[in-house]
């Protein structure tokens, strides 16, 4: 009996984010892999960060979601390399962040060779506020609720609001 | 039975396993490639896996010492943030240090099993801050040169290494820009906090030299193309520590400018030799708290 990798992947690829639940794990962009390791589903993932608290969470809702479509045992695998960007966001996970109110990420700064410049000026200049779509925007904290987000205010409505960090 | 959302199914859901984020782990490098590179000392990279990861964890606890201390609720979170950061790349690197050295220990046996002497990171990481001045000059000079060795660590032949590393440099960077800002605002703002930030700047001038004294582990490694050398690291930590204290008015720190507390360079001193201030007796004190108290409790 072969396996249904499509179904399969399309089940786990459904599964929420423990921390950001109005995007699944394709939006988010750390699905990696779906294979088959004789008739069980092995399923490859990566975290947004190392210290991601989530991971455990969503590996486990990955299996439980798999096992309940008829895919049982299946295995989840964490692979770290090459390191999620916030560049795999899909553009409908984009969507889905602004809708929520936070503001999707830019473009991830490109790995050029050589030391890692330093920033010496707070905040990126490109971030637009998801409630009024106004430019005018600063950042007010460069960490925020979880590890992939940050904190900004719009200046023309005054608003606060979360927006994901580009990596 | 499906959820909506995992915080619906971790509430709903009786599996002790599953009762709050964090629990329930499985090995960090669960399906990672254990396999050591080609010609790799095992008991040699186990040792350089266990600095680097001590370095995270003992500086992660030191962060998280400062949450409910700190001046406003953003900069909790952002230290918060740095820590859990630095505690992610410790698990990682203990986890790796247990499979390559052959004992096959795991991290909490690592973290909550080993005494003080036992250790391997760096003074700088394990030292109490005095105040947040203090805190923000030990912070960047700890991420400078934690992100320049991560920054070489990418080409190691150590797949697993360079793994860690290539997403280590990320998050590094922002640990980085972020103390170097702090810096920059407590050194331009009143004198008091110009005051804080000059005596933090003094406080760890004398730990600095150890970062790039190399122990025999890290000569070796380096060689094997498994590590950088930590003395290759010097140029670039000293130059991004003059970009930032240039534009502040302050003197670059002059490591071993007549420092009583610096630790011997030598064959056998030194954190990565598991000599250790008395800092680090109290913070161990803390840290392994639980797990002496309820030795093998799991949760």
């Amino acid at each position: 009996m072969s396996v249904d990798l499509a179904r399969a992947r399309e089940l786990a690829g459904s599964v929420p984010d423990p921390e950001l639940p109005m995007l699944t794990l394709d939006d988010l962009g750390i699905l990696r892999d779906v294979t088959a390791a004789g008739t069980r589903v092995v399923v490859s993932i990566t975290p947004t960060y190392m210290g991601c608290p989530a991971l455990a969470e969503m590996g486990a809702d990955v299996a439980r979601r798999l096992a309940a479509g008829g895919f049982a045992g299946a295995e989840v695998r964490v692979v770290i390399a090459p390191p999620w960007s916030s560049d795999w966001i899909t553009a409908a996970g984009r969507r889905k962040l602004a809708a929520a109110g936070i503001a999707p990420p830019g473009r991830a700064p490109r790995a050029a060779a050589g030391p890692v410049p330093l920033t010496l000026t707070a905040g990126r200049t490109d971030v637009t506020c998801p409630a009024c779509g106004s430019a005018d925007t600063v950042l007010s904290a460069a960490f925020g609720a979880t590890a992939c987000r940050d904190l900004y205010r719009c200046r023309a409505c005054r608003e606060p609001f979360d927006h994901v960090k580009e990596i | 039975m499906g959820f909506d959302t995992a915080y619906r199914a971790i509430a709903e859901d009786s599996d002790d396993q599953r009762w709050a984020f964090g629990t329930g782990f499985t090995g960090p490098l669960a399906g990672v490639d254990q396999a050591l590179p080609d010609g790799a000392d095992g008991l040699e990279l186990g040792a350089y896996c266990l600095m680097l990861g001590d370095d995270a964890l003992v500086m992660s606890h030191r962060l998280q010492q400062w949450l409910a201390r700190a001046p406003e609720l953003e900069e909790e979170t952002a230290l918060a943030n740095i820590a859990l950061d630095l505690l992610g790349q410790a698990r990682l690197l203990l986890t790796r240090a247990g499979q390559a050295d052959g004992t096959g220990r795991d991290e909490d046996d690592l973290a909550f099993g080993r005494a003080g002497g036992e250790f391997r990171n760096v003074w700088l990481a394990e030292v109490a801050d005095a105040d947040f001045g203090g805190l923000i000059a030990r912070l960047l000079v700890f991420s400078t040169w934690r992100l320049a060795l991560l920054d070489g660590l990418r080409a190691s032949r150590d797949p697993v290494l360079a793994a860690i590393a290539a997403k280590g440099v990320k998050e590094l960077t922002y640990h980085r820009d972020y103390a170097a800002q702090w810096l920059l605002r407590l050194a331009g703002g009143t004198d008091y906090s110009r005051a804080r930030i000059v005596a933090g700047l003094a406080a760890v001038t004398p730990l600095i030299n150890e970062l790039f004294t190399p122990t025999d582990t890290e000569l070796g490694l380096s060689a094997a193309g498994l590590a950088p050398s930590p003395a290759s690291l010097r140029a670039e930590v000293t130059a991004v520590l003059a970009h930032v204290l240039y534009p502040a008015s302050l003197t670059p720190p002059q490591p071993g400018a007549g420092a009583p507390a610096e630790p011997v360079a030598g064959p056998s001193s030194g954190g990565r030799h598991g000599v250790h201030t008395a800092a680090m007796a109290e913070l161990l004190d803390e840290l392994q708290s639980v797990a002496r108290a309820y030795p093998g409790a799991t949760w």
